[in-house]
């Protein structure tokens, strides 16, 4: 069937071996009028090198402060199918495990009311649904909402829609059950999801052990990675086993078969803290220089496997660089329990948040706001004690910076003062 | 009070140049209110129809329901 719109520039991105949106795009192009004009308007944007889209708006749907991002384009005269394309954040199911039918259900309702097209998943985890009108918006909401059981994710100043990795449903390392985190939290927080008050936006992140499968440590202003505070498990013979060739190290990932393994070069050697020694026979760990890095448990999972006492480390403060560079979250709780209904986690969350919402600046991301106030002052705001296992390389820095409240008789500094005898 | 507070976050509202507001700038207008509770009153305005959101997708800010208009936006005149 013939294009309404000639795309050479858009044609050239469907050479090659990858998949490419292009051709998904002209795939739905036949069944809607929206994806004809969206292949014409990016053409355009191609070959001028210029972007068309207006972003953000005042739509919505009614109670709500999120989920819906508007979006315009500035060139409607010529593309009227998609003088409005707004974007629906839709909350996924926690460690998205859908059936097809709520699949085949949500395409449906959207090839019938917006463009088709879907984004499985956003970069936050949600199902992104790209295009439709103001005038479906309200439809589509209670489409959602009554016939399919979801409900909008948040977007905004708003806290994002939570996300886990697949925890125990699937994993055997999982310290933590993330799906129940990200349930609990979901329902927990409604109000701070759908209606927003944050200096700008708030994401939560859950996973099951510290291989961090949803990069919760880079992506997440509050990361919840599962952990274990006892030894790891081992199976002596197992790991004799995987010496002597007779089981397969990383699982057979990577394509790896039975043979040799030097356990010494490919596991010992590799330890970040050298907490491991191998005489030949057994394998040691000093448990207590460990940092969970999970290097051996990932090369001889049938012989390691993590402690029993597990619970889950809290950091805070990862942001992508947009202000300032990008940050990992910093640890804030090295250990907590995490077990139903987490209430000690959520006493944290709430002076976090309340102390976010008064010093943070508009648009700060906590993670700024720390480094701008300082982890002490943040630690001080949520009744958190300063911990080795929040810094780096604790014995490395020699500085210490005494609070004068924390020294008998304390001191006073007038800055003002000290800056006139130090003029230069 | 909260009825009290809702009005003087409106006036505040009016008296400004811009029309947009982040949600920290509307608690300076009850700065005797904790944010959190600022956020219950807002949000109550927001239902009752006298301030409206504004959402870029990342920040969203607040507005009078006489700044916008739908059908401007979608005109591209807002």
């Amino acid at each position: 069937m013939a294009q309404k719109h000639a795309t050479p520039m858009l044609d050239e991105l469907e050479k090659g071996p990858w998949p490419s949106f292009v051709t998904d795009v002209k795939r739905m192009a036949p069944k809607s009028k929206m994806c004809e004009d969206w292949l014409g308007l990016m053409e355009m944007s191609y070959r001028d090198k210029e972007g068309h889209w207006k972003h953000g708006g005042i739509v919505g749907v009614l109670g709500y402060g999120g989920g819906v991002i508007g979006r315009y384009c500035d060139r409607p005269d010529l593309f009227p199918n998609v003088a409005h394309f707004h974007t629906v954040r839709v909350n996924q199911p926690a460690s998205k495990y859908y059936n097809t039918q709520i699949l085949r259900q949500m395409c449906d309702l959207f090839e019938r009311r917006g463009s088709g097209l879907t984004n499985m998943h956003g970069s936050t985890g949600d199902i992104v649904l790209l295009g439709t009108t103001t005038d479906e918006l309200e439809p589509i909401f209670y489409e959602l909402t009554h016939d399919l059981g979801m409900d909008l994710g948040g977007s905004g100043s708003n806290m994002r829609t939570p996300e886990g990795c697949l925890g125990m449903s699937r994993c055997e390392w999982s310290c933590v059950d993330t799906q129940d985190i990200i349930y609990d939290l979901t329902m927990e927080y409604q109000d701070a999801l759908h209606r927003p008050m944050f200096p700008y936006k708030f994401k939560f992140k859950a996973s099951g052990c510290p291989c961090d499968c949803v990069a919760a440590i880079a992506r997440s202003d509050c990361s919840i990675i599962g952990t274990w505070r006892d030894n790891i498990r081992i199976d002596q013979e197992a790991v004799r086993a995987y010496v002597g060739g007779e089981l397969v190290p990383h699982a057979g990932a990577g394509g790896r078969e039975k043979g040799s393994f030097d356990i010494k070069a490919e596991v010992v050697d590799l330890c970040p803290t050298r907490c491991m020694e191998w005489d030949g026979k057994t394998l040691k760990i000093w448990d207590e220089d460990c940092t969970r890095c999970m290097h051996c448990i990932r090369v001889m999972p049938r012989a390691l496997r993590p402690g029993l006492d597990t619970g889950a480390t809290i950091l805070v403060g990862a942001k992508a660089p947009i202000l300032e560079g990008a940050q990992l979250s910093s640890v804030v709780i090295p250990f907590i329990k995490m077990e139903p209904p987490y209430g000690e986690f959520k006493e944290f969350v709430e002076k976090m948040w309340d102390y976010w919402m008064e010093h943070g600046k508009n648009r700060e991301r906590l993670g700024e706001m720390i480094q701008r106030v300082s982890l002490r002052e943040f630690l001080k705001a949520c009744d958190l004690t300063p911990d080795p296992r929040m810094i780096n390389t604790p014995r490395f820095n020699p500085y210490i910076f005494y609070d004068p409240a924390e020294v008998p008789g304390g001191w006073e500094h007038d800055g003002v003062a000290f800056r006139q005898r130090h003029q230069a | 009070m909260s009825e009290e507070a809702k009005l003087r976050i409106i006036e505040w509202v009016k008296q400004q140049k811009k029309t947009k507001h982040y949600f920290n700038d509307l608690c300076k207008a009850v700065p005797e209110i904790k944010m959190m509770q600022a956020k219950k009153i807002i949000n109550e305005l927001v239902a009752e129809g006298k301030l409206k959101y504004w959402s870029s997708g990342s920040t969203t800010m607040y507005m009078l329901p006489s700044e916008g208009d739908v059908d401007k936006e979608e005109k591209g005149m807002n």
